[in-house]
C-alpha cells in the first residue's frame, strides 16, 4: 500500500467544521424561514376551499336578490332563458342519474370486492386490480362518447321509447365509471377485517360464501357504506357523461327513457359562450353550483364520519 | 487534533485521563407524556473510556443513551428535568444548539441504517452538511474514516456502489465510519450488534476497543458478555433507575446489589 | 334418530356447498363483466377511430370538414396545460406534504388543513371550474387564457399530489432521519438530503398519476373557457387555447355520421398519451420496488 499516512493525518475535521460554522450561521437563519414558506404552500389548499365557498356564496347571493330563494327551491320549471328558475328539475335529473348509476354499480362493485378479497388468489388479484385502475383512469369524456354512440343505440333497439339523449344510458355509464371506486374501497375495508375472524369461521366448517356474508360483510359494513356514499358523491358531481349523453332538457320527470338535465350539465350549458357576464343566467350558474357543492359536501362528510367510526372498531 | 504521539503519552498517563469526564449526568428524570421512563439518574462518563449500559428490555437504557445527544426529543411528548453536563455546558441549555451537540456526540444505531446512497456519499454526508465541499478534503475524510472503521480494504474498490450492496456487518461498520467522519468526541452506540451475526459482532467489538484510543464511547447492550468484554465501566439499569454503576470487572465479579447479581447470572432479563 | 340428522345435515351441507359455488361464479362473473365492458369500450373506440388515424390527424388544426380535422392544437394545448399544472401543483403540493409530515405540530390547525385537503379531493371538478371562472378569469382578469385553465387544473389536482407525496414521505424509514439528525444535521438538511431523495420515486409516481387525471379532465376547462375551434397555437400563457378532451367533446357534439369517427380517433390519441404517462409511472414504481 502506497498511501501517504501523513496526507490522512493532515486534515482536522472538527477544525474545518468550526471554520465553516460561521458561514453556516447565515444559512441557519435562512432555514428558519423554510417552515414559513412551507406553511404558506399548505395554506393554498385552505384558501382554495374558502375561495370556492366564497365565490359560490357571493355570486349566488346576487342571484337570489333577483330570484326569490323560495322560487328557486320549489318551482318545478327550469327555463332560464325565459326567466323561470326552479331548480327541482335539475335535482330530479341528478338524482335519477345517481339512482340508475348506483343500481348498476352496487351489485357489480360489491361482487367484485367480495371476489377480490374472499375468493381470488393473489395472482388473480394482481391482474384484476390494475385493470380496475385503468377503468377508473379513463377520462369521463370517453365514457360520454361510449354512452352516446354505443349504449344508447343498444338501449334503443331494446326499448323503442328511448330518446337519443336519455337518462338511462348516461346513468348506466356513470354506474360503470364508479364501479372501480366501490370495488377498490370496499375491498380495502374487507381486507382490513382481521384474518383471525375469517379463520375462526372457516375452522367451524363455514363455506367461503358464509364467511363473506356473515363475518366479513358485517365487520366491514361501515367501510363499505362509506365507499358507496363516496361513489354516490362522485355520481352527483359527474359532468361530461351526462352532458354528452343525457341531453340538456330540464324535464321534471323520473322517466329514465327521456332526456333530462343535471345540475352539472346546466353549469356547462350556462357557462358556455353565449351567456353574458353579469346576467341572471350567469349568476344562476353559481346558485346551481352551490346546490351541487352542498350535496357532495354532505355526502363526503357523511362518508368520513362513517369511515372514522369504522377505524375505531379494530 | 489528536495525534498519535500525544495519544501514547495520554495512555501512559491513564490515571489522569480517566478523571476527566465527558458527561456528568445529575438528577436526570424523563417522561414520555405522563409516563416516567428515567428516575433520578446520576453518573459520569470518562474521557477515552468505554462505558457500557446493560439491563433488561424496557429498563430505559436506550432512552438514556438517546438523551445524551437529545435524539430522544424527536418524540414530541418528551419532558426532562435535571442536567447533563457535556464538557462544562448543560446540554439542555437553550443556548447550546442541538446540532452542535450532535456534531460532537455521534451515534451508531441498533440496526445498520446507511442512506440509500453510494458508500462514498454515506461517509461524506456528515462533512457535507457541515459545509465541507472540496472534493480533495472529502476524499481524505472518506478514506480516513473508512480506515478507522476497519472497512477500507473491503470497500476501497467499490466506493461508488450503493451501500445496500454491503452485508449487515459491513453496513454497521460503514455507519461507524459515517459517524467518525466528523470526528466527534463521543460515540454513542445503541445496541450496535443486535442485528449482526456472531462473527460480525466480534469484528465490531474489536473495532470498538480500538476506537477507544481516540474517542469516548457509551455503549448500550443487551449482551452481558459484550459489556464484560469491551467496557471499562458498566451501569446496570432496571425500571428506569441505575441499580449499580462501577468498574466493569467489579460489577461482573462482585456485584453489590442482589438485583445486579440476579441479572448477570441470568435469573431474569 | 342419529342417522336421520346425519342424512339431513349431509343434505344441508351439499346445499351450502352448492350455494357457495353458485355465488363464487356470480361474484367472478360480475368482476369479469367490468373487464368485458372495458374491453368493449376499447374495441369500440379502436374499431371506429383507428382507420382515421394518420400523421395528418396529429399535425392538423381542427377544421370544419371531418376529413381535414386534426388534434394538433388540442395535443399541444394539453401538453402546455400539463406543464403549468406540473410546475404549480407539484411545487405547492410537495411543499404542503413536507409541511404536514415534517414540520407541522399536531394541533387543531394541522388537522383542519389535513381534513380540508381530504374534502377538497371530493369536490366535483366542475365546481373548481366555477372558482377558476370567478377568480382567475374575472377577478385576476386572466381572461379565457391558458394560464386560467392551467391554474384551475392545478388547484384541482393539488389534493391528489399532496396525499401521494405525504404517503411517500411517510414511507421513508425513520432510522434514516435519525442517522442524519445524529450527525448534527438540521431539519431542512435532513428533509433535503435524506427525506426527499428517498421519497422521490413515490412523489414522481403520484405526480404523474395526478397529471394524467388533469389531462383527461374536461368539465372545468369548459367552464374556464377553453376554445372549441382554434386555428393557432397559444402565443403566450395569456393566449387562448384548447385541449384534447375539449376537442373530442366538440367533435362528439357535432351532428353527422363522420364526426363520431373523428372523435374516436381523438380519443385514441388521448388514451395513448395517458398510456405513456401511466407506463412511466409504473416503470418508476417497479424500479423502486425492486431496489428495496
Amino acid at each position: 500500500m502506497n498511501i501517504n499516512e501523513n496526507r490522512l493525518q493532515d486534515i482536522d475535521i472538527q477544525k474545518l467544521i468550526q471554520e465553516k460554522k460561521e458561514k453556516r450561521k447565515v444559512l441557519k437563519k435562512l432555514e428558519k424561514l423554510v417552515p414559513v414558506f412551507l406553511f404558506l404552500a399548505a395554506v393554498v389548499s385552505v384558501l382554495t376551499t374558502f375561495g370556492i365557498v366564497f365565490t359560490l356564496l357571493s355570486e349566488a347571493f346576487t342571484f337570489f336578490s333577483d330570484v326569490p330563494i323560495k322560487d328557486f327551491l320549489f318551482n318545478t320549471d327550469w327555463k332560464p332563458w325565459s326567466g323561470s328558475f326552479g331548480v327541482l328539475p335539475l335535482i330530479t335529473g341528478t338524482l335519477l342519474i345517481t339512482l340508475i348509476a348506483i343500481i348498476v354499480a352496487l351489485p357489480i362493485g360489491l361482487s367484485a370486492a367480495i371476489f377480490l378479497s374472499e375468493y381470488a388468489s393473489d395472482k388473480t388479484r394482481r391482474i384484476i386490480k390494475p385493470i380496475l385502475e385503468v377503468l377508473a383512469g379513463i377520462p369521463t369524456v370517453v365514457y360520454g362518447f361510449f354512452a352516446l354512440t354505443f349504449v344508447t343505440p343498444i338501449l334503443q333497439s331494446l326499448l323503442p321509447d328511448v330518446k337519443i339523449f336519455n337518462a338511462l344510458s348516461a346513468g348506466i355509464v356513470v354506474g360503470i365509471m364508479i364501479v372501480p371506486m366501490i370495488a377498490s374501497l370496499s375491498e380495502d375495508a374487507m381486507s382490513a377485517v382481521p384474518a383471525s375472524l375469517r379463520e375462526g369461521a372457516l375452522g367451524l366448517g363455514s363455506t367461503r360464501f358464509e364467511v363473506a356474508m356473515k363475518v366479513v360483510l358485517p365487520a366491514a359494513f361501515s367501510g363499505i357504506v362509506a365507499s358507496v356514499v363516496l361513489a354516490i358523491s362522485r355520481a352527483i358531481g359527474e359532468t361530461m357523461i351526462v352532458t354528452i349523453a343525457a341531453g340538456q332538457s330540464p324535464n321534471f320527470t323520473f322517466d329514465p327513457t327521456s332526456s333530462i338535465q343535471t345540475l352539472t350539465s346546466f353549469i356547462v350549458q350556462g357557462t358556455s359562450g353565449d351567456t353574458a357576464y353579469g346576467s341572471t343566467i350567469y349568476y344562476s350558474v353559481y346558485a346551481v353550483g352551490i346546490t351541487l357543492f352542498v350535496f357532495t359536501l354532505l355526502m363526503n362528510l357523511f362518508a368520513q364520519y362513517i369511515a372514522r367510526k369504522f377505524r375505531e372498531e379494530y | 487534533m489528536v495525534n498519535l504521539t500525544q495519544l501514547r503519552e495520554n495512555n501512559s498517563n491513564i490515571e489522569v485521563a480517566t478523571k476527566e469526564n465527558v458527561f456528568e449526568v445529575s438528577n436526570l428524570n424523563l417522561w414520555y407524556g405522563e409516563d416516567q421512563a428515567l428516575y433520578d439518574i446520576n453518573m459520569n462518563m470518562g474521557k477515552n473510556e468505554i462505558t457500557a449500559i446493560i439491563g433488561p428490555s424496557g429498563c430505559g437504557k436506550s432512552t438514556f443513551i438517546k438523551t445524551l445527544n437529545r435524539m430522544v426529543e424527536l418524540v414530541p411528548s418528551v419532558k426532562t428535568s435535571g442536567t447533563i453536563k457535556y464538557k462544562d455546558s448543560n446540554i439542555f441549555d437553550p443556548k447550546f444548539a442541538v446540532e452542535d451537540l450532535r456534531t460532537q456526540v455521534g451515534m451508531v444505531f441498533q440496526k445498520p441504517n446507511p442512506f440509500p446512497k453510494s458508500i462514498y456519499d454515506n461517509v461524506a454526508y456528515g462533512a457535507k452538511i457541515h459545509g465541507i465541499k472540496k472534493k480533495k478534503d472529502l476524499d481524505i475524510i472518506v478514506e480516513k474514516s473508512l480506515r478507522d472503521a476497519a472497512i477500507w480494504d473491503e470497500v476501497k474498490d467499490r466506493l461508488k456502489e450503493n451501500a445496500y450492496s454491503l452485508s449487515g456487518g459491513q453496513q454497521q461498520r460503514l455507519c461507524i465510519a459515517r459517524c467518525l467522519a466528523i470526528e466527534p468526541d463521543v460515540i454513542l452506540m445503541d445496541e450496535p450488534t443486535s442485528a449482526l451475526d456472531p462473527i460480525s459482532t466480534l469484528k465490531l467489538e474489536e473495532l470498538v476497543q480500538n476506537l477507544k484510543e481516540k474517542y469516548s464511547i457509551v455503549i448500550v447492550t443487551h449482551n452481558m458478555q459484550q459489556a464484560a468484554r469491551v467496557s471499562d465501566k458498566t451501569a446496570f439499569f432496571l425500571n428506569g433507575e441505575i441499580v449499580e454503576f462501577s468498574n466493569t470487572d467489579v460489577l461482573f465479579s462482585n456485584p453489590e446489589d442482589k438485583r445486579t447479581e440476579d441479572y448477570i447470572t441470568g435469573r431474569f432479563g | 334418530m342419529a342417522l336421520q340428522t346425519g342424512e339431513k345435515s349431509t343434505k344441508r351441507m351439499k346445499n351450502r356447498i352448492r350455494k357457495n359455488k353458485l355465488f363464487h361464479t356470480l361474484f367472478f362473473g360480475a368482476t369479469a363483466l367490468s373487464l368485458v365492458i372495458l374491453a368493449m369500450l376499447f374495441y369500440r373506440i379502436i374499431s371506429q377511430g383507428a382507420g382515421n388515424l394518420s400523421w395528418d390527424f396529429i399535425k392538423n388544426f381542427p377544421a370544419p370538414y371531418p376529413d381535414r380535422a386534426g388534434i394538433y392544437a388540442g395535443l399541444v394545448g394539453s401538453l402546455l396545460l400539463i406543464a403549468i399544472v406540473a410546475v404549480v401543483s407539484i411545487t405547492i403540493g410537495v411543499a404542503t406534504a413536507i409541511y404536514l409530515e415534517e414540520y407541522a405540530k399536531k394541533n387543531k390547525l394541522t388537522s383542519f388543513i389535513q381534513s380540508n385537503i381530504q374534502n377538497l379531493a371530493g369536490v366535483p371538478s366542475i365546481v373548481f371550474g366555477l372558482l377558476g371562472l370567478t377568480f382567475f378569469v374575472y377577478i385576476l382578469n386572466f381572461d379565457f387564457s391558458l394560464l386560467s385553465g392551467g391554474l384551475t387544473m392545478s388547484l384541482l389536482v393539488l389534493p391528489i399530489i399532496v396525499v401521494a407525496a405525504q404517503e411517500a414521505i411517510r414511507s421513508v424509514p425513520n432510522d434514516l432521519k435519525e442517522a442524519s439528525y445524529g450527525m448534527g444535521a438540521t431539519k431542512w438538511q435532513t428533509v433535503l438530503r435524506v427525506v426527499i431523495p428517498a421519497a422521490l420515486p413515490g412523489m414522481i409516481t403520484g405526480s404523474i398519476l395526478a397529471l394524467s387525471r388533469a389531462i383527461g379532465e374536461t368539465a372545468p376547462l369548459l367552464v374556464v373557457g377553453a376554445a372549441t375551434a382554434i386555428y393557432a397555437l397559444p402565443d403566450s400563457i395569456f393566449g387562448s387555447y384548447t385541449a384534447m378532451p375539449i376537442q373530442i367533446y366538440s367533435w362528439i357534439s357535432k351532428p353527422g355520421d363522420e364526426w363520431p369517427v373523428v372523435a374516436a380517433t381523438g380519443i385514441i390519441i388521448l388514451l395513448i398519451v395517458l398510456l405513456i404517462m401511466n407506463t412511466i409511472a409504473a416503470l418508476i414504481r417497479n424500479k423502486f420496488q425492486r431496489r428495496n
